[in-house]
């Protein structure tokens, strides 16, 4: 049975719609993850789910109880804030036991509850501290201490790591991720970051314009994107996305991409299925990752249907662990990924491998994915 | 070369700032004046002023006219000083100053945190209240004493100088709670804290500097209010600036300009102590809001 469940929820500001019909639903210890861009309604469905704004319909319920309707206090979640959001005129003990002071918990027990706290975060030395004497990291952590104190049934994480530097915000990545895994509590978190959300979620929402574009495990966001813009947004370097025609040859379908300066490049897919069949001889959008486009030697061998094709290599950049290869194909850049000694040459061409096992279909005007 | 150009530059610097200094002692001086008159005439006897050279340190120093202006001056009919009329004003300025500020603590709360629909068009109306003469409002306001029985009563004045300061203590709280971080009130509110709970423990401890300029700012404009003062007071409830007016308009015997003088300075120190206690907080409350981050 699902442990948080999102069903039918509308959202709106006066006549502008926010959010619409999301349906969302994790199991218990379940990492979720909403990423979009900014503007895409991922903090306001995080404030809904906390109960600090009202929905417009439908419904959250977790661990089987409605929620919608309660105060946020009553909801048994707690939150981490993007400022981390700690009361200035408080210790850094005051601030983690605010919320069982106003719940009238003993003194002793507050206390314990404390040491305990700092002692999973490493804290015990700030504790009378004011959060103004604290760097950025350590704050993060005396919020999460704040949210952790609570032992809720649901944490929500509200871009928590935006306002740390590059480094320490991957140390704290493994830290969450270290504490997921260990305290087995249930996290919604929302971040704009898609490694982030890559790298902690069990299943991941990815929200644009007020609209859930695709609900499911990162292993599905990655490889089979609902839509183009899905298969656009995860990942780094993005999926290149390219024009391209079905046609049919011996043996099966044909990729073919046209270029600048060359005759169009076809490439026969062995696997295809019957969808794409539909497509054969139409315009479609053909879409592949970096990974996917490779020097022959690096290529999956495990890959079962793989194609070659000579490219004219335009720009090469070494990136140490890869070497990254721009060509032209289908009007567009494509950026291939290279093993970081593969001998390449700009200006040159270049016979590049695709694994067509990894690439994905797209009809160009509903932008949805075919296969 | 560059150390040549480098030499006029520091001296042409030296000399804007001795021109900046002149023009601030002059302008400080001038300003410093009426002051200097009137502590040096307070010290002085009687004759000494009649001979006519009011800028003159006293040949012979006497408390006797801050002694007279305190305790025995006649104030219209009574022979009183200002004593009586100082605590009057005190006990109408404390609280009036307090209510005001509490509640216009609680409106800037509500107006930045509590968002509800039409709260703009409540705040700007409550803006209007500043730009209101108090003229316009003194026969309405006569007629609600009168109609709650609290006419001539300290509590009336209280309430008057209460309900037309909220305005101004409004604007000023609400603007330095519209720059103070709603993820702390939401923070509270997760964890538990109620409506007075979150302004008391979250909001007050950190609004130390719009306090200070709020309440300066209705100490003085209270304090030295004559219009309500006048208007309002009854025999029992006469403020110190309109017992000051009095005391310098009783027209039996001589004009005891001493005794006048003393009578002044002693009206103005509340709010000169005031301002000098916490003035420094002052220009640093009015600048906050005004800036982010």
């Amino acid at each position: 049975m699902s442990f948080l469940k999102i069903s039918n929820l509308y959202k709106n500001y006066g006549q502008v719609e926010i959010l619409k019909d999301i349906n969302i639903e994790i199991d218990k210890g379940g990492f979720l993850v909403l990423v979009g861009p900014s503007g895409c309604g991922k903090s306001t469905l995080l404030n809904t789910i906390a109960g600090l704004e009202p929905i417009t319909s439908g419904d959250i319920a977790i661990n089987g109880n409605s929620v919608a309707g309660l105060h946020p206090s009553k909801r048994d979640i707690a939150m981490v804030f993007q400022s981390y959001a700690l009361y200035p005129n408080m210790t850094v003990a005051g601030n983690i036991a605010f919320g069982m002071e106003i719940r009238g918990v003993p003194k002793d027990e507050r206390e314990k509850a404390i040491k305990q706290v700092a002692d999973i975060l490493q804290i015990g030395h700030l504790l009378d501290r004011k959060p103004s004497q604290l760097s950025g990291g350590q704050r993060q952590r005396v919020a999460m201490g704040r949210a952790l104190v609570r032992n809720p049934q649901v944490f929500l994480f509200d871009e928590p790591l935006s306002n740390l530097d590059a480094k320490l915000r991957v140390d704290m990545r493994t830290e969450i991720k270290r504490l997921h895994q260990r305290m087995k509590t249930t996290i919604v978190y929302v971040t704009h970051d898609q490694i982030e959300a890559m790298t902690l979620a069990t299943k991941i929402a990815v929200l644009k314009d007020g609209l859930l574009q695709q609900f499911g495990t990162p292993a599905e966001i990655y490889n089979s994107p609902a839509n183009m813009f899905v298969a656009d947004f995860m990942g780094s370097p993005a999926m290149n996305l390219l024009s391209a025609r079905l046609e049919g040859g011996e043996g099966g379908l044909n990729v073919v991409l046209d270029r600048p300066s060359d005759k169009p490049l076809a490439l026969p897919i062995k696997m295809a299925n019957g969808a794409l069949g539909a497509y054969s001889g139409k315009e479609i959008i053909f879409g592949v990752r970096p990974e996917a486009l490779t020097d022959p030697d690096g290529a999956d061998r495990n890959a079962k249907s793989l194609a070659e094709g000579e490219c004219l290599i335009e720009v090469v950049e070494p990136a140490g662990s890869d070497t990254f290869a721009v060509t032209k194909l289908g009007g567009k850049e494509v950026v291939a990924r290279l093993r970081a000694d593969a001998a390449i040459h700009a200006g040159q061409k270049t016979r590049l491998a695709f694994n067509l096992d990894k690439a994905v279909f797209f009809d160009p005007k509903s932008q949805l994915r075919i296969a | 070369m560059s150390a040549a150009s480098q030499d006029v530059a520091t001296r042409n610097g030296i000399f804007a700032r001795a021109l900046i200094y002149a023009v601030l002692i002059l302008f400080a001086v001038y300003y410093l004046l009426p002051l200097y008159v009137m502590v040096v005439n307070s010290l002085k006897p009687l004759d000494e002023i009649r001979q006519g050279n009011m800028l003159a340190l006293p040949q012979q120093w006497t408390i006797a006219p801050w002694l007279s202006a305190w305790s025995t001056a006649q104030i219209g009919v009574q022979p009183t000083g200002l004593k009586p009329y100082f605590l009057n004003s005190v006990m109408m300025v404390v609280p009036a100053v307090a209510l005001s500020t509490i509640l216009g603590a609680l409106n800037g709360y509500v107006l930045t945190k509590w968002r509800f629909k039409g709260d703009n068009i409540v705040f700007g109306l409550m803006l209007l209240a500043c730009f209101i003469p108090f003229q316009i409002v003194l026969i309405p306001s006569a007629r609600i004493l009168g109609m709650t029985g609290l006419a001539g009563t300290i509590t009336g004045l209280v309430l008057i100088h209460a309900i037309y300061g909220l305005g101004f203590t409004t604007l000023f709280f609400r603007n330095y709670y519209e720059a103070f971080p709603t993820e702390l009130v939401r923070a509270a509110q997760i964890d538990g804290a109620s409506f007075f709970q979150i302004f008391r423990r979250i909001l007050l401890p950190s609004s130390g500097p719009i306090i200070v300029v709020t309440v300066i700012w209705q100490f003085t404009n209270i304090w030295n209010d004559f219009l309500f003062g006048s208007s309002f007071s009854g025999f029992n409830s006469i403020p110190l600036t309109v017992a000051l007016n009095n005391l310098v308009n009783s027209s039996t015997g001589v004009k005891e300009y001493n005794v006048h003088f003393a009578g002044a300075i002693l009206a103005a120190l509340p709010t000169l102590i005031v301002y000098i206690v916490s003035g420094r907080y002052f220009v640093r409350g009015l600048m906050a809001g005004a800036v982010k981050g």
